[in-house]
């Protein structure tokens, strides 16, 4: 797997896989992230993936007493945790033969890829989604297509970020692209489903944002007293499923 | 309730060492600004270093104690007085039951830290205690400390030794833990951009001073200082942060990261402040001028493993006085 790798700190350095936000760049980004939870290498403390990059944070003990030496064991024991990831990526049949990293012991539902796939019911429009007229503008579509364009593709969880439990989801439909609102509001409300630039997400809670909310997701994003916190990880597919405000306002109801 | 919050201080926050390894969620790691001061508070106490101690900031707490307790304060300089007595920071405290404990202001510096015995007994929230306003985690709901808050000591004890009975004789000296003016000069290990910065820019970095901004916090110290530029824009994709990042958005004044930081995000970089300095950097306040050297990673490596060896030294030689001076069974 081709990778560069960058210190970043004492004790943290970052694995770059290419630049700028590609689904196949950070699908090598989430196989290198599983293929080092597998690998169980010492001392390292966090492994978090971002759109292009993994970040990499360690003991600096754990490695080595010997300062120059230790930056050295470590690139050299991931450039070998990493070598048979090169067959996973960029779409991988083998992913169900790694142990489960901690952020995939979750039981939902794969796909044939062996990936996890979400299903997130979004109340779209109205007073759960605000903008979904201005989105339909713009794209030059009618409010119900631009819901059924949203509802129909299949995302991907680039990384989790912004806020605990905020994902960054790949592969939204260009003709729905929407630059970021030219005022921000201070307050978007809990299961917002939104869009800013190429780019959905949802709002875990209630947070200041400035993307377009287009609808809302009466399941909790996040929760820290859940086991795991997040509904999604990072490199999960999800899909959305258009409901009613009475389906919104049931599960709401029954906790998400 | 065993301690009873009077007066909450500016703003005081339950921390521990915080909880690492939840970065792909999103969640940072938190945890006290200067995390040796709190170690060596929990040292003074016979706690382990990774107990919960309170985060005060400029102005501390009043509490009243309904119960005996040991307490100790170390970090900035700060008026510390029991029942109107001054006492000794960086020393381990008694506090007799009814007895009332004032923070008042600090001297210099901007971040002190109290630990008691048994640490403070919050419910722990993802792995740790640690407050972590900006993202709405910890005790509370991560929400700073209140008048009327009740607080327990917890049972974070059990491997270390009795408490003397009377206030000891001795006091650590802070320093090189906390200098009497808080050292303003911060080392930088020059990051992926900072080639790109104008020649310009990059002379003004390490020659002219930078003042800490008042709008600054535990997610960021915001720096005022020679306007740098790029020498052609950088865009970007958000990529993995840590606390000491030094970025610096359009605005061409930089924020250097604290322990709230995000997880990620998307302004260049201009450099890592070397892990040994953050504590400096935690005792900054607003109006500060501070000033940059360029360091190599190699050496701020080093250091950290000396300050750590160090502070474990200190750790374990705390604990011996501790047992030298409690009463024999």
């Amino acid at each position: 797997m081709d990778f560069s790798i960058e210190p970043l700190a004492e004790e943290a350095l970052l694995l770059r896989f290419g630049e700028g936000i590609d689904l196949d760049v950070n699908a090598r980004v989430h196989a290198a992230t599983r293929a080092l939870r597998a690998a169980t290498l010492p001392g390292i403390v966090d492994i978090a993936p971002a759109y292009a990059t993994l970040l990499l944070r360690f003991e600096p003990f754990a490695w080595s007493d010997d300062v120059a030496g230790s930056f050295d064991r470590l690139a050299t024991a991931l450039h070998t945790s990493l070598l048979p990831a090169d067959s996973e990526a960029p779409d991988d049949s083998s992913r169900q033969r790694l142990p489960p990293g901690d952020d995939e012991q979750r039981t939902g539902p794969r796909s044939s890829r062996g990936v996890r796939v979400i299903e997130i019911p979004v109340c779209y429009g109205g007073e759960c989604g605000p903008d979904l007229d201005t989105v339909a503008e713009h794209a030059h579509l009618a409010p119900d297509e631009t819901i059924a364009r949203h509802a129909i593709a299949e995302y991907t969880v680039a990384m989790l970020g912004f806020a605990p439990g905020f994902p960054y989801l790949l592969g939204l439909d260009p003709a729905l692209h929407v630059p970021r609102r030219a005022h921000p509001r201070t307050r978007v409300p809990a299961g917002s489903v939104a869009i800013g630039g190429a780019q959905t997400g949802i709002y875990p809670r209630e947070l200041p944002g400035g993307w377009h909310l287009i609808g809302r997701t009466p399941l909790a994003l996040f929760d820290p007293g859940r086991d795991p916190p997040c509904l999604l990880a990072p490199g999960d597919r999800v899909r959305f499923r258009a409901i009613a405000s009475d389906e919104f306002m049931q599960l709401a109801e029954r906790g998400g | 309730m065993n301690i009873e919050v009077i007066k909450p201080g500016l703003l005081t926050t339950w921390q521990d060492l915080g909880r690492p390894g939840l970065a792909h969620l999103g969640v940072g790691r938190a945890g006290a600004f200067d995390a040796p001061a709190l170690r060596i508070a929990n040292a003074l106490c016979g706690n382990p270093r990774d107990a919960c101690g309170l985060e005060i900031t400029l102005l501390g707490p009043t509490l009243r104690f309904n119960a005996g307790a040991w307490i100790a304060v170390t970090g900035a300089p700060i008026a510390f007085r029991v029942d109107g007595v001054e006492q000794p920071m960086w020393a381990p405290v008694p506090m007799t039951a009814g007895a009332t404990l004032e923070l008042g202001a600090m001297r210099s510096g901007c971040r002190s830290y109290l630990a008691v015995r048994g640490g403070f007994g919050a419910a722990a929230v993802l792995g740790s205690r640690s407050t972590d306003v900006n993202a709405a985690l910890g005790p509370n709901g991560g929400r700073p400390l209140r008048a009327g808050d009740g607080l327990t000591p917890g049972k974070f004890t059990t491997a270390s030794p009795d408490m003397p009975r009377s206030t000891p004789k001795w006091r650590l000296d802070p320093r090189p833990w906390h200098c009497g003016e808080p050292d303003k000069s911060l080392r930088l290990l020059p990051g992926r951009h900072f080639e790109r910065l104008t020649p310009t820019s990059r002379n003004a970095l390490f020659s002219e001073p930078f003042v800490v901004h008042v709008d600054s916090n535990r997610t960021g110290v915001r720096l005022t200082g020679p306007g740098l530029e790029w020498t052609s824009p950088i865009e970007l994709v958000s990529e993995g942060c840590l606390p000491g990042l030094l970025q610096l958005p359009p605005s061409g004044q930089p924020i250097a990261f604290g322990p709230e930081c995000p997880v990620s995000g998307g302004y260049p970089r201009i450099g890592q402040i070397a892990a040994v300095d953050i504590p400096r950097l935690a005792q900054l306040r607003p109006g500060d001028a501070l000033r940059f050297t360029p360091w190599p990673l190699g050496h701020a490596v080093a250091a950290l493993c000396k300050r750590e060896h160090a502070l474990q030294k200190l750790e374990a030689a705390i604990l011996k006085r501790l047992q030298q001076h409690a009463p024999r069974a």
